[in-house]
């Protein structure tokens, strides 16, 4: 996957999202060792110093557990994984009806559509 | 330890016209800084002060705490906005030339730049184009283990591709005891890669925000802010 960064939101915050992203679809998996900042910022063209702050923030989060000697690593806690997978497909649900809302559908014609796409 | 950049009450005139005006302005170390602003506003002004090519009329800047003169020059690499090398010279006589000249020169990296955008050492500059150019002066510029690297206008001329490697390059070799000032107008190129910016205006500082913070705040990206501040 590569990074795609918009420009009308602050770098630090997409670069959590995307990492996020890399955890939950397994390119980043748990319990492995994350690149060096200067290797993933030079991935992304990004300022070293930015991606620093994103990934401290995922250290904050509990999301990444640093080692001392030896870098930075995915959490091996499943549940915090499966619970950011949830928390992310809810927000993306909300995006989704709110949209729809918008169009004018009904709850039940959304039921619907969800339905006949799924089979 | 001093700032690595430090500027006083800085004016610079020539003659009446009042080119800088009562700039103060503090660099840190291991950042990357835009400075950006438009046609005229005293960007290349205040980067030939920094480089002791003009003297100011008042006020005061330091460089690791010392006036621009020899010391400073040693840890300042400096492209300037117009070329100095002679065009007959290949891009080897070149190295050797900023090797004898500049302690911290490092040919071996100089060399696997060169390589990577496929500029052959044997050519001369009067056969290569103006992006070309652009390129090898870059390279000597960003070979030398500064504290302060001063670019400006560094990526005009060069092709999208090849301004992707040398921005690359940039973040690179950035490492915390070294800053990268860049001027630049194509602010949509860089921003990812800045710390902060620094927007000028008739000689005075507007603004110095780190990018996210422009972001946060106004919604937009730098370069959309920068065209809404300086609308004409």
């Amino acid at each position: 996957m590569s990074w795609e960064l918009k420009n009308d939101r602050p770098i630090y915050i997409q670069l959590i999202e995307q990492i996020h992203f890399r955890i939950i679809s397994g390119e980043y998996k748990s319990g492995s060792k994350l690149p060096s900042v200067r290797d993933l910022a030079a991935e992304a063209s990004v300022n070293p110093n930015t991606m620093q702050k994103a990934l401290s923030e995922l250290e904050h989060s509990g999301l990444l557990v640093t080692n001392r000697t030896s870098g930075r690593f995915i959490t091996e806690d499943q549940s915090m994984i499966q619970k950011m997978k949830l928390d992310l497909a809810k927000e993306q649900l909300e995006n989704f009806m709110e949209q729809l809302k918008k169009l004018g559908f009904s709850d039940e014609e959304v039921k619907t559509f969800i339905l006949e796409s799924v089979q | 330890m001093n700032p690595l950049l430090e500027c006083n009450a800085l004016s610079k005139r020539y003659g009446n016209v009042t080119a800088l005006s009562d700039i103060n302005l503090t660099l840190e170390r291991g950042k990357i800084v835009g400075l950006l602003g438009p046609n005229g506003s005293g960007k290349t002004t205040l980067i030939k002060l920094i480089n002791g090519l003009l003297v100011p009329s008042k006020g005061q800047l330091l460089i690791n705490g010392t006036a621009p003169g020899t010391e400073t020059k040693k840890v300042v690499s400096y492209l300037p906005d117009k070329t100095y090398l002679n065009n007959w010279m290949k891009v080897k006589d070149l190295l050797n030339f900023f090797e004898d000249f500049y302690y911290n020169f490092d040919k071996k990296r100089a060399y696997d730049m060169l390589e990577k955008l496929h500029i052959n050492p044997n050519d001369s500059l009067k056969t290569m184009s103006k992006g070309t150019k652009e390129k090898v002066q870059l390279i000597l510029v960003m070979s030398r283990n500064a504290d302060l690297y001063v670019l400006d206008e560094p990526i005009g001329g060069v092709d999208p591709a090849s301004r992707d490697y040398i921005l690359d390059t940039i973040i690179s070799n950035y490492n915390e005891n070294s800053t990268v000032l860049i001027s630049t107008h194509l602010i949509a190129d860089v921003e990812n890669v800045l710390d902060e910016v620094i927007f000028i205006q008739n000689g005075r500082i507007n603004l110095q925000s780190s990018v996210d913070d422009i972001r946060m705040k106004e919604g937009k990206s730098v370069d959309a802010y920068f065209r809404e501040v300086y609308k004409c």
